[in-house]
């Protein structure tokens, strides 16, 4: 359908089915706070003037993703704007504007496609109209491109030019978008507009922004889990040359000066004495313990088909794996942090933030303010990951600026950042599956244990292949470790194992994994070419030498399909990732060298989960503290990563997420098949393989 | 340029650049010499700012990324752009001003000098392939218009 009316019903529709919540952002007038008079801003998410830059609206947040670029080019495209004349404005909070910000679960463009061409293509139309009447000719025999209308013999006016006339035009009905095919900005390879402005360190990031008169703070928490302040001295840290304040916050103590580091000084003279509360004596072991005693039983049903108990009871041949992963932080290179200012009746706050309306929810009920008298500004991140998703940051500046009447931009450590974040559970899992005597699979059992229900299970729910009889339960048991949204949340971990197990399933039928997943995806065809088409660019049916393993996975998430073969090379036992071929099928790609840098950042990221990242809890705290302890992928570790886009009529899916949950799984089964080792437990090291 | 600061001399370079001189280039990301967000070239050796005493920088060149890129016109800065190279940018101006160590010190490096150079220089996003592009193309770059050493 490529006809859209534009009623307030139809936008409120529309909205409805792409964001999955009420959104009435979308709003036809002019947005008069923003814009000059002189120019044609036909509704919130752009603004012509008379000098024909054209200023898009961005309402998601940048974190390295790409929407600066990726949303502008949506509006770009159907308002047949001139790339090289369009700017960017990053949007307040503001959730009746714009509807939802939230930045996650990979849906900026997915969630932001409809509503961003219509924007686009209603303001086309205007200007086409403003032409034609101008010109005394048909709308029909005027057409635009690269911020002209062209009109009959050779006549043509610059969008700039038809600014103040095409304002004063109803909007229209209806409006037509584009056929996919006639897009000419969409699908090119287009360089990120912040990419300068990050490469001369001009990009204004949370932790740069600086305010007249602003204090800095950094706030001492209770190292355990829920624990709170029974007794502190600042003498020590009052006596630090800058420190200017030091007050008892809601969730420790802020240390306040006129310089960070005077600040983390002024921290550390801090003596504290906590009430640790009751995970004081929690510890990994433990939860483990409770975990596996858990498992003994059944859990919660969240998804099944036909009867697995008695089809695993009657099969040729059964496995049974468990399959295990630890707490994970998000480790972003911008440590936590946010400015904020009260002012008596108002407040700002400048947030590196992936999701500023709790941000400003929280803030109005701390301060006892009405929602729109805070704003919140959002600035670049160091990362996201989902970790920003969390407002958690941006209370802690509001609650010392309420103390302090100053700007002040509370910052946290890296050691406060990798203490206290929002982790990726960990979980214990137990896998049975049963096959016949063709080696098919006729039975899946897969038990989940683990901390808070987010993600818990989504990724699993529903094995992608033919399985007759199936049954996904979980065991959902409080840690008291905060549980977060960590890039691709749920598959990130379920796409390991279900890939891994599948794996099994395949050597244990003395089936080639790929064939064997192909013949099993007749429910899943868009997976299945994907998977067909990663085995064809990694050349899966060529013959590798002795010491050498390739492994194939896929996953389908967040509205994407992608699939990945690992080769690996074992040399006296230590194992080197050589290459990863990726197929990824997102549907239209707005931007495939975005899509090729978030498929590559995915898989860095994926790895640096299966081979070193591990959050231990002992007597209640992280044990981990900064990147020596907590490691990352380095430069010299990175595998070559070839991306492959499937063509596609699929509708719009995500690429923040998708590449990540099939790299490790894919990894894991080619070290299978180059040394026989099954690897069951994250993370694993590479060194003592052969 | 010449910068004066009243400062207690052993504050670290990183917080003297980005509190009391303003130059918020200079990222800080873990504050013990780990992680190479806060590399600036002192006397044009790459320096991990926020491990370095301010006193021991007094009387050094300094460049930060600022300084580096007044211009806009570094190979480096060019090959970062075309290929794209950022994706949260958070790291870059440390990864940059790495790269132009080496490329300092080796004008036309190999990978294994490449990977050498950039290993303790952490990158959450991946951008590690790109970054290697972007070395070795402004070392060509400067290769074909007579630059380098």
């Amino acid at each position: 359908m490529n006809t859209v009316t534009i009623s307030r019903r139809d936008f409120i529709k529309v909205a409805t089915v792409a964001g999955g919540g009420l959104m009435l952002g979308f709003r036809l007038q002019s947005d008069t706070g923003a814009s000059a008079p002189a120019d044609f801003a036909p509704n919130v998410w752009l603004r012509i003037a008379p000098d024909n830059t054209v200023t898009i609206t961005v309402a998601r947040s940048e974190m390295g993703q790409g929407v600066w670029t990726s949303l502008p080019m949506i509006v770009a495209e159907e308002l047949d704007a001139d790339w090289n004349m369009v700017r960017i404005e990053q949007a307040d909070a503001h959730p009746v504007k714009y509807g939802s910000q939230s930045t996650g679960g990979s849906f900026s463009v997915r969630g932001s496609w409809q509503t961003l061409r219509m924007a686009g293509a209603t303001a086309r139309d205007m200007l086409l109209v403003a032409a034609a009447s101008k010109w005394k000719v048909a709308k029909s025999n005027c057409t635009a491109a690269k911020s002209f209308v062209h009109g009959p013999g050779g006549r043509r006016l610059s969008y700039g030019e038809l600014t103040l006339h095409a304002a004063e035009l109803p909007v229209p009905s209806s409006v037509k978008l584009k056929e996919e095919k006639d897009f000419t900005l969409i699908g090119t390879r287009v360089r990120k507009l912040d990419a300068p402005a990050k490469a001369y360190g001009t990009a204004t990031f949370g932790l740069d922004v600086r305010l007249p008169g602003m204090l800095f703070a950094s706030i001492q928490k209770c190292p355990v889990f829920g624990g709170t302040v029974a007794l502190f001295d600042a003498s020590a840290s009052r006596k630090i040359p800058g420190v200017v304040d030091v007050v008892q916050v809601e969730n420790g103590i802020a240390v306040i000066a006129t310089n960070t580091w005077a600040a983390f000084q002024g921290r550390e003279a801090l003596q504290v004495a906590w009430n640790e509360g009751k995970w004081a004596s929690q510890s990994s072991a433990a939860i483990r313990k409770m975990f596996e005693s858990a498992l003994a039983n059944r859990g919660t049903v969240e998804n099944y088909a036909g009867n697995a108990e008695t089809a695993l009871a009657s099969a040729a041949a059964t496995l049974e794996a468990v399959y295990e992963a630890p707490f994970v932080a998000h480790q972003t290179m911008e440590p936590m942090n946010c400015t904020a200012w009260v002012r008596g009746d108002s407040c700002e706050i400048w947030a590196p933030t992936q999701s500023p309306q709790p941000i400003q929810t929280q803030a109005a009920q701390i301060l006892g303010l009405p929602l729109d008298k805070v704003t919140v500004h959002v600035t670049l991140m160091g990362g996201g990951f989902g970790r920003r998703l969390n407002p958690d940051f941006g209370m802690d500046a509001v609650r010392v600026a309420k103390a302090v009447g100053k700007p002040v931009q509370v910052v946290w450590t890296r050691e406060d950042d990798t203490r206290h974040d929002w982790y990726r559970p960990m979980t214990l899992n137990i896998l049975k599956a049963g096959l016949d005597k063709d080696g098919k699979p006729v039975a899946w059992m897969h038990r989940i244990a683990g901390p808070s229900s987010r993600g818990l299970v989504t990724g699993g729910s529903t094995p992608p292949y033919d399985i007759p009889n199936f049954v996904i339960e979980s065991h959902i048991l409080d840690t008291g470790v905060p549980i977060g949204a960590w890039r691709s949340v749920g598959p990130s971990q379920n796409g390991w194992i279900v890939e891994s197990f599948i794996d099994e399933l395949a050597h244990a039928a003395r089936k080639d994994p790929f064939e064997y997943r192909r013949s099993l995806l007749s429910q899943s065809p868009r997976l299945k070419r994907t998977l067909e088409y990663a085995a064809e660019k990694a050349g899966w049916s060529k013959p590798l030498p002795k010491g050498k393993g390739r492994g194939i996975a896929c996953v389908d998430s967040f509205g994407s399909t992608c699939a990945q073969v690992a080769q690996v090379s074992v040399v006296h036992g230590k194992v080197t990732i050589d290459r990863i071929v990726v197929a990824v099928d997102c549907g239209p790609a707005v931007n495939p060298d975005t899509i090729e840098a978030q498929i590559e950042g995915a898989i860095a990221y994926g790895l640096s989960a299966a081979l070193k990242d591990e959050i231990t809890i002992d007597k209640g705290r992280v044990q981990q503290e900064s990147y020596d302890d907590y490691r990352m992928l380095q430069f010299d570790e990175m595998p070559e990563v070839e991306v492959h886009i499937v063509p596609s009529t699929e509708s719009v899916g995500g690429i923040g997420e998708p590449g990540l949950p099939p790299v490790t799984p894919a990894v894991c089964n080619a070290i299978f098949m180059a040394t026989g080792k099954r690897i069951r437990k994250l993370p694993f090291g590479l060194d003592a393989m052969g | 340029k010449k910068r004066t600061v009243d400062a207690p001399p052993e504050m670290p370079l990183l917080w003297v650049l980005r509190d009391l001189l303003g130059l918020t280039g200079t990222k800080f990301s873990c504050g013990r010499g780990l992680c190479g967000s806060c590399t600036v070239l002192l006397d044009n050796e790459a320096t991990r700012s926020c491990v370095t005493a301010v006193d021991y920088a007094a009387d050094k060149n300094i460049t930060t990324i600022e300084g580096f890129a007044a211009d806009k016109k570094h190979p480096l800065l060019e090959a970062w752009i075309g290929e794209d190279v950022s994706q949260c940018g958070y790291c870059q101006p440390g990864q940059i001003l790495t790269a132009a160590a080496l490329l300092e010190r080796k004008s036309n490096p190999t990978d294994t000098d490449i990977d050498a150079a950039m290993a303790m220089t952490l990158c959450r996003c991946g951008t590690y392939p790109r970054i290697r592009k972007a070395i070795k193309s402004a070392a060509s770059r400067r290769a074909g218009s007579g630059g380098g050493q």
